[in-house]
């Protein structure tokens, strides 16, 4: 178990590695990178659930962090900021896909886990949500992908979008809206 | 939409695409950070600065288009 004066050391060191950042410093920012790619990558592939998109992105998000060094405010916290970062990566990415190319075959239910396995619900039928869910505006899609599905705080997702938990409650709602009526276009009442 | 609705769609929605839950990418990807911060920064598209050019003087002939833009952003 760590003691006080080891904790007391850790948050030193970290302390002054965000301030090497801040600074500029390479070898500051490589090893924030090592630090934190997992976690970034992590958050951009509950977003964008592509594998090989979420490579791309947590690239383009740390790269962007490096240009944005001198904008760091080690108050706020690294990771805190980087998933901010990330989360705009992200929109802007799939501003400028084809929704029908969005999402990988390999996060869709087809074959459900026993405790989601449901012989009422047809694969027509998630196919088509999962299709419909592919086609809502980003920012609800963001919002209602890591309320709903990854199931995470609203105050999490509040942070990471920069908007309060209310205006998160909104847009889970307009997507679930949005996706209502999309599927009722397709003669499906859910 | 009532809550009932809400509370279906919801569960749909679970139903239909799987949680990614937490996951690491398959390699080390500082090689290839390195190589982006390599790269010279590409200069914006011709087009690009058509495109804004436009859409500053579109805002500028109909100031109450700006709460639309401002919207989809």
């Amino acid at each position: 178990m760590a003691s006080g004066t080891e904790i007391g050391r850790a948050q030193e060191e970290e302390a002054m590695l965000l301030e090497a950042f801040r600074q500029g410093a390479p070898d500051a920012f490589e090893s924030l990178f090592h630090l934190h790619q997992r976690a970034v990558y992590g958050w951009i592939l509950r977003m964008v659930r592509d594998r090989g998109t979420a490579d791309d992105l947590t690239i383009e998000t740390f790269f962007r962090i490096y240009r944005a060094h001198a904008r760091f405010d080690p108050a706020r916290g690294f990771e805190a900021w980087a998933r901010t970062i990330a989360t705009r990566v992200s929109i802007d990415w799939m501003r400028a896909q084809h929704p029908e190319q969005v999402m990988a075959e390999e996060f869709f239910a087809d074959v459900p886990g026993p405790e989601r396995s449901d012989p009422a619900l047809s694969a027509e039928v998630r196919d088509k949500t999962a299709r419909a869910f592919e086609r809502l505006p980003p920012k609800l899609r963001i919002a209602a992908v890591l309320a709903v599905i990854e199931e995470l705080p609203h105050k999490e997702i509040a942070a990471a979008l920069e908007i309060s938990v209310a205006a998160v409650k909104v847009r889970v709602f307009r997507a679930l809206r949005l996706l209502r009526r999309d599927l009722e276009k397709q003669g499906i009442r859910p | 939409m009532n809550g009932n609705d809400e509370d279906r769609m919801e569960q749909l929605l679970k139903r239909a695409i799987l949680p990614v839950g937490s996951s690491e990418p398959e390699r080390d990807l500082w090689p290839a950070m390195s190589r982006r911060m390599e790269k010279r920064p590409a200069a914006p598209p011709w087009f690009d600065w058509v495109l804004a050019g436009g859409v500053a003087i579109f805002v500028v002939a109909f100031p109450a288009a700006i709460p639309v833009f401002l919207y989809y952003l």
